[in-house]
């Protein structure tokens, strides 16, 4: 095998950005940033499309019920993996809160548009692999991971 | 068709990328509920709203909206205008409300982004 190329597929890059709790208007920035590393690495649009709305939904559930968190980025040839990290309320059911329709969310998120109970489920359709662990008034953690498929 | 002819359909003022009044459209997805706009919009559409806050915009940079096309006459907060300045994504203002919008650029070929949702599981 061409050494350069097996250097570059064991290549793997990672970023780390906080996101502030409560804070809406920041919200989505992480995004945006994610985007736009991703497409410079000329990751195929599909790939970049979908971790953008994971990464945007994760940001908009930490700034919604967490006092701050952190995502993790992190991209290798044939994947991403977001990784999202808060200190919040926790979920004491994550079966239910997968549920589409299922949403806890207060008037102030409802007015911007969200708490339609779609966020984790949509998390996990764009998804190739979703986890998820959470401890009530601790935090929740998710790892997602989008693959790379090669057609 | 191209965004001008949005434009001109919806007797729309243009608020932000009067430079790109050139692009094509094909398709379209309306919703206030941001929460479906995530779970359905698709890439290259237009998206009819009557929200104006900045994260209608974040959303479009995330699912790379063509236009957003604000309805009921509603116009963004400062924020917002620069934000989509920002990020280059263009925002129309009609006085038509949503369903109107629809009709009019329907009437004119302009199509859902999808049809209908599966079983309320519709992805990509």
């Amino acid at each position: 095998m061409n050494p350069a190329v097996n250097e570059s597929e064991n290549k793997l890059q990672t970023y780390t950005f906080e996101v502030e709790g409560g804070n809406f208007n920041a919200a989505g920035t992480v995004s945006t940033r994610i985007k736009s590393i991703l497409k410079q690495m000329q990751m195929p649009d599909d790939v970049v499309r979908r971790s953008a709305i994971v990464c945007y939904e994760a940001e908009i559930n930490i700034v919604s019920y967490a006092k701050r968190g952190t995502i993790h980025l992190t991209v290798s040839p044939d994947k991403v993996i977001i990784e999202a990290d808060d200190e919040g309320q926790g979920i004491p059911d994550i079966n239910l809160a997968m549920q589409q329709g299922y949403s806890t969310a207060n008037q102030q998120i409802r007015e911007m548009g969200f708490g339609a109970g779609m966020g984790l489920f949509n998390i996990k359709s764009y998804s190739d692999k979703f986890d998820i662990l959470s401890e009530v008034e601790k935090g929740t953690f998710l790892r997602i991971i989008i693959e790379r498929h090669i057609s | 068709m191209k965004l001008s002819e949005v434009k001109e359909i919806l007797n729309a003022d243009v608020i932000v990328g009067e430079d790109k009044l050139d692009i094509e459209v094909k398709t379209a997805f309306g919703a206030d509920l941001m929460s479906d706009v995530l779970a359905f919009a698709k890439a290259g559409s237009m998206l009819l709203t009557g929200l104006t806050n900045t994260q209608v915009v974040r959303i479009a940079n995330v699912l790379d909206i063509a236009a957003i096309i604000l309805v009921r006459g509603k116009k963004p907060p400062a924020e917002a205008i620069s934000m989509a300045k920002d990020l280059h994504i263009p925002i129309l203002t009609t006085k038509y409300i949503l369903f109107e919008t629809a009709g009019r650029l329907y009437a004119k070929g302009i199509v859902g982004c999808l049809e209908k949702v599966e079983s309320g599981s519709e992805r990509i």
